[in-house]
């Protein structure tokens, strides 16, 4: 019965025109004021869901913990919470030498947290589920790991692409891989991002379009739509998770000990 | 719907005339520059807010509430140790207090045996004066029993001899009832 609802409505909202469902305008960016061009200097949606994100990090970081209670109130556990989760993972990843990195990764985690969780309030903007941003955040990532590296251990950081454990014959196809690899790292790191988020928001209103479409039958798509609303908040936050993670492992590259 | 926007994505428009998205907002390269400037200065925002305010802070209280647990902890085990001081100070008063009253026990039942001996000595003197005494004047009886004895067989033997018509010497008699006493 239920495969049979949701062909009718595939149908119905098809004869609505296929104007029913745009699940790519949510992506939008437009200016908050105004109606002119998008200059990198407009205030715009982005904007705007940005720095709520901010107003929340004030909130949670200063504002809760402004008290500075040997006995936290609630909202400064959370605060403590988020801050040993993160330095726990940076220094077991990265090891003591990364333990320097924490207030960067913990910047980083926190913007997408933030953005990934505030972009599922209905309405909202996810500044996350562009490319353009976590891109940004990735190349970020890629450039301070190949710097750090760099300077740390000067050509030696090279020695991570010679798989010195190989047969001798296999290292320099290994190392062409691990080159190849190391260059894919902003790419996939982005893409998982963005990508994840996109799919998430663009699924939730492809459903909600259904819905809308449907009458009396639309529990179904608004059940579905309320599960897959449960999903995407286990996505923002693991996707965050894993976005850190993978900075911490990158990280590690760059400052601990060889391990190839 | 598709084909003909795009080409106006190529031209620079990233929306429609409905205000609706053409093809993937995500790619449209007129937004990026926004989006990649906001994103910096909210992150170089982020950076100082935790660098500078709520990552030491947090730190710091962190620091100080395992610094305050240590030290309850230590203050916890500074009372045990007292405890057991104390318990220790008390169990060796009790022995001590034992063995004071074992000694003044035996001191006690020494002087108790003592005056015990002193009294069965004085005791046992008296019952051997009484006991000389009592059988001197036994034998003083016994010896005036059988002067008693002699002489009613005397006088027995006397009379019977006058009775039986015999007129005996009474110094005859005494002899002959000695000398039956005697045998």
């Amino acid at each position: 019965m239920a495969t049979g609802t949701e062909e009718h409505v595939v149908e119905g909202a098809e004869h609505a025109g296929g104007l029913a469902i745009h699940p790519m305008d949510q992506f939008i960016v437009k200016p908050l004021f105004g109606d002119g061009p998008v200059e990198w200097y407009t205030v715009t949606n982005v904007t705007l869901w940005m720095a709520i994100s901010v107003v929340v990090l004030l909130g949670l970081f200063v504002l809760a913990t402004s008290r500075r209670g040997i006995i936290p109130s609630r909202l400064q556990s959370v605060a403590e919470l988020f801050y040993g989760f993160i330095y726990n993972m940076v220094e077991d990843v990265t090891g003591h030498e990364g333990a320097k990195f924490f207030p960067y990764v913990m910047t980083l985690f926190m913007f997408i947290f933030l953005a990934n969780i505030l972009g599922l309030i209905p309405m909202s903007f996810t500044t996350t589920s562009h490319v353009a941003v976590t891109a940004v955040l990735a190349l970020a990532v890629f450039l301070t790991v190949t710097l750090v590296g760099f300077y740390r251990k000067g050509l030696g950081f090279l020695s991570m692409f010679w798989v010195s454990s190989a047969p001798l014959i296999l290292r320099p196809v290994l190392a062409l891989i691990e080159v190849i690899s190391y260059f894919v790292r902003p790419l996939s790191h982005s893409i998982r991002l963005g990508g994840n988020l996109m799919a998430g928001h663009a699924v939730i209103k492809v459903f909600a379009g259904f819905a809308g479409a449907m009458g009396i039958a639309s529990v179904v798509p608004i059940a579905a739509i309320a599960a897959i609303y449960g999903l995407e908040l286990l996505v923002a936050a693991v996707q965050a998770y894993v976005f850190t993670i993978l900075t911490c492992v990158y990280l590690r590259d760059a400052v601990g000990e060889a391990h190839h | 719907m598709a084909t003909e926007p795009i080409l106006e994505e190529a031209a620079g428009q990233c929306v429609n005339a409905h205000g609706g998205a053409i093809g993937m907002p995500q790619l449209c390269a007129e937004w990026i520059p926004n989006q990649v400037f906001w994103l910096v200065v909210t992150l170089v925002v982020m950076f100082l807010i935790l660098s500078r305010i709520a990552l030491p802070r947090i730190g710091a209280i962190l620091a100080e509430r395992k610094g305050t647990i240590t030290n309850d902890l230590a203050a916890a085990e500074e009372l045990k140790h007292k405890a057991v001081a104390a318990e220790k100070a008390f169990n060796d008063a009790l022995a001590t207090a034992r063995t004071e009253a074992g000694k003044i026990v035996a001191a006690a039942k020494a002087d108790i045996q003592k005056d015990l001996d002193a009294a069965t000595a004085r005791a046992d003197a008296e019952i051997a004066v009484k006991t000389a005494e009592s059988e001197k004047r036994l034998a003083e009886i016994r010896a005036g029993t059988m002067d008693a004895v002699e002489a009613v067989a005397r006088d027995t033997a006397g009379a019977l001899v006058a009775a039986l018509g015999g007129s005996a010497d009474q110094a005859v008699v005494d002899a002959a009832v000695a000398n039956r006493l005697k045998g």
